[in-house]
């Protein structure tokens, strides 16, 4: 048996005539052109960014909040220069909102329009032909990232937020890259998207939806990266300022803090410094500012106890 | 290559990660297409193909540094062997770490005095130089481990002897002096100091996996793949779990709890129907002629159960009516009511700790020191502490209430009272006896699980995180 490489695969099955070209080289390629897009990846984002596109697979990143799981979607998306059609799950979001919809309005007009002309049961043949065809579809991001025929990223963000039955919509795409439509048939993509899903761990995912995707674990970085993320992404910053800045900030996670501050609160932080003007994090300006980074009082009082507690004076 | 991803597929279910047929294929396919050259891709691969859960990474990542070491990857053909690094033991391998003529032996004709050593480990955190850092490393585990071929241990007693002999607290000390400046503040202090310490647990880290692919190379992969296996955190034996593990289980506990109240939410959302609504059926079929169509239901109101817990907090199963705790009040908008008691000698009730508090686990940790139970010489007396739950609160106990009671039964020969817990019983929906032995001890010593039994729906053992969480969704 001669095993097919993954993407020819794919291509048979959904009857492409040519294989798209691999869009990423190696994995240093993947971390260049996410750097040029302001997006400063470790090893194991661009080894699975690599991989995504490589196996044709979708990829499920997990991590805590605001590490920047959304920002590889985008970032990946404008470094092949494809567009993003993003899906916002909700709980309560359904196929009428994800998938495809029927243009209900459109057909009745259709039905009225075509009236007078005589009402034989011929003619309500082709009338109903007519009215399920994809004129009168309405397309919702999953079967329009199906369906687009220039490069696409999908990204499904917070997938852990919909119902046990929502998330098993998405398998077929997952898996099969192609929609089933009872009137219509099966249509099937027309190139291969790349695609991400998001979530945030708030409940567990069904083995199936796992076992479709490559799992990526996006945690916290280190200072290193953190730093040199909050270089690129904070315009006017110090080196050393923002060495200090990673510092505070992994002092500050290795505390039990009911919410530990993300990424994003990070790089609020290093720019409310910037614009206070300030060169070096001294103590008044880390109390006078750490509820940018910490959103609960107790969190606050705690990390001030902590961090600045030893020489402070008894005010 | 396939044999040895086999293989080590077969130490990740060992281990405990589901890894399904399908995903073990992706493996195989994804190994394919990689440049295998690069070891940090392909663990990335691997845990990107095989592990669906952040939790289990690292135990992954153990896995992976037995049986993908360093030293194994220098030569690309040992890959491909089927053959475990075992045959690739051999002398002179240019080693990226550790050139030391001992390597193996331990024994010390080292080329560096225990000073020089010390010096070059302060001069390589103090500069961040890892290169350095791994050199120093392989030094001092030829130098203090004093590793013998061939014994059958993890390698947790090699790690204790370096560590020990190198003194990190002096190490500690030192670099502390020197990053520290004159005119230096708090935050400035509690950086340095944060930052010292980060680097000497990259240097623990360092000797670690030093040690552990001195093993790979001395007895091979899988054999010591087995004695390095980690639990994962929910199977964790939560009565002898050490203070590591311990600080494992309270931060998987959060998670677990939060999405256990997520997942009954829902499922008491999506039982819907309730009786049929005759009155609002009726009023709905007016628009209809009369014809009631449209068939209204009352929504759905499904008694929610009362809990009465009673836990053991002496000694030994301490952390586990903890644990039990944190996770009955995490989910106790499920319930009607949650009353909790805690006893030793004595009972107290603590119902009023967890009221208006945000996180059960502040609540948990004012347990010890806010509750009253220690009636007598503080050996947990079950018979006592049944006595005055019956005394005082029998009474409340309704046919909708479910009494917990959770201890390992060891009643240090007092009188049980088991006639006390049939009238409980007889008062109460159910009474569950949650017990952290494991079933082979039950009845053992003092234990008297089973004089409690008769008078119990059911007594459960519960020793693990996946158990608990397992009875407690089923409570609910």
């Amino acid at each position: 048996m001669s095993a097919l490489d993954p993407r020819e695969e794919l291509a048979q099955r959904l009857g492409l005539a040519t294989v798209p070209p691999v869009r990423f080289d190696s994995p240093a390629e993947v971390q260049k052109l996410l750097a040029e897009h302001d997006y400063l990846s470790d090893d194991a984002i661009a080894s699975v960014t690599y991989l995504a596109d490589r196996l044709a697979k979708p990829v499920l990143v997990e991590g805590p909040a605001g590490t920047g799981k959304t920002a590889l979607a985008k970032a990946v998306a404008d470094a092949i220069g494809a567009r993003l059609i993003r899906l916002q799950c909700y709980e309560g979001l359904d196929e009428s909102k994800a998938l495809y919809e029927w243009n209900y309005r459109k057909q009745l007009l259709r039905i009225q329009a075509g009236r007078p002309e005589g009402a034989g049961s011929e003619e309500w043949h082709h009338l109903e032909e007519d009215i399920f065809a994809e004129e009168f579809m309405l397309t919702r991001p999953l079967l329009e990232a199906i369906s687009a025929s220039d490069p696409v990223v999908l990204l499904i963000d917070e997938v852990d937020r919909v119902e046990l039955e929502t998330e098993a919509l998405m398998l077929e795409i997952l898996s099969e890259y192609q929609v089933s439509i009872p009137e219509l048939g099966t249509i099937r993509a027309k190139q291969i998207p790349m695609v991400f899903l998001t979530s945030n761990n708030t409940r567990e995912l069904s083995e199936a939806l796992k076992r479709r995707c490559l799992y990526l674990h996006i945690g916290y970085p280190s200072v290193e990266r953190e730093r040199d993320i909050i270089i690129s992404r904070v315009p006017g910053i110090s080196r050393a300022l923002a060495e200090q800045v990673a510092q505070v900030v992994r002092s500050l996670r290795a505390l039990d803090l009911k919410k530990a501050p993300s990424v994003s609160e990070t790089l609020d932080w290093a720019r409310t410094l910037v614009v206070l003007g300030r060169e070096e994090i001294g103590d008044e300006d880390a109390a006078a500012t750490l509820h940018i980074l910490l959103k609960y009082q107790s969190d606050i009082e705690r990390a001030s106890k902590e961090l600045l507690g030893r020489s402070r004076p008894v005010a | 290559m396939l044999n040895l991803l086999g293989d080590f597929i077969g130490e990740l279910r060992a281990a405990g990660i589901p890894v399904s047929m399908s995903e073990h294929v992706d493996a195989a396919r994804a190994v394919e297409v990689i440049d295998l050259g690069s070891r940090s891709l392909v663990k990335a691969t691997l845990a990107a193909t095989l592990v669906k859960d952040g939790d289990h990474l690292p135990v992954f990542n153990t896995a992976f540094e037995v049986f993908f070491s360093t030293r194994s990857w220098e030569s690309a053909e040992e890959l491909f062997s089927d053959e475990l690094q075992r045959d690739a033991e051999r002398e002179g391998a240019p080693g990226a770490s550790g050139a030391g003529p001992g390597r193996g032996q331990g024994s010390g004709s080292s080329s560096m005095s225990a000073s020089e050593l010390s010096e070059l480990l302060f001069r390589a955190l103090k500069n961040g130089d890892m290169e350095a850092l791994r050199a120093g490393a392989g030094e001092a585990v030829s130098r203090y481990a004093g590793m013998e071929p061939g014994r059958p241990v993890g390698g947790t007693y090699y790690l204790y002897r370096t560590l020990r002999s190198l003194e990190l607290d002096a190490l500690e000390e030192r670099l502390l002096s020197d990053a520290q400046r004159p005119h230096d503040d708090g935050l400035a202090e509690r950086l340095a100091h944060d930052e010292v310490r980060a680097r000497i647990a990259q240097l623990k880290a360092e000797i670690e996996r030093e040690i552990r692919e001195r093993l790979v190379e001395d007895r091979g992969s899988q054999a010591l793949a087995k004695s390095v296996r980690k639990p994962l955190p929910e199977d964790l034996d939560v009565m002898h779990a050490n203070r590591e593990e311990m600080a494992q289980l309270e931060r998987a506990l959060r998670p677990l709890s939060r999405k256990l109240a997520v997942r009954l939410a829902r499922k008491r959302r999506r039982r819907r129907r309730g009786p049929v609504d005759l009155r609002n059926t009726v009023r709905r079929s007016l628009s209809t002629g009369g014809v009631p169509l449209d068939l209204r239901f009352k929504p759905p109101r499904p008694a929610k159960p009362e809990i009465f817990v009673i836990a053991d907090v002496s000694g030994s199963v301490a952390s586990f009516a903890r644990f039990t705790l944190h996770l009955v009040h995490a989910i106790s908008s499920q319930f009607s009511k949650v009353r909790s008691f805690v006893f030793v000698d004595g009972l107290d009730e603590v119902t009023q700790l967890f009221e208006g508090v945000e996180d059960p686990a502040d609540a948990v940790a004012r347990i010890n020191a806010e509750a009253d139970v220690i009636a007598f010489d503080g050996h947990s007396d079950y018979g006592r502490a049944l006595m005055t739950f019956h005394d005082l609160y029998a009474k409340d106990l309704t046919k909708r209430s479910t009494v917990l009671i959770l201890g390992d039964a060891r009643n240090n020969y007092h009188q049980a009272h088991a006639e006390l817990l049939a009238d409980l019983h007889y008062r109460a929906k159910a009474v569950y006896w949650l017990n952290p032995e494991p079933t082979n001890y039950w009845n053992s010593g003092d234990s008297i699980v089973s004089q409690y039994a008769p008078y119990c729906d059911r007594v459960i053992e519960c020793r693990t995180l996946r158990q608990l969480e397992a009875f407690v969704g089923e409570l609910a």
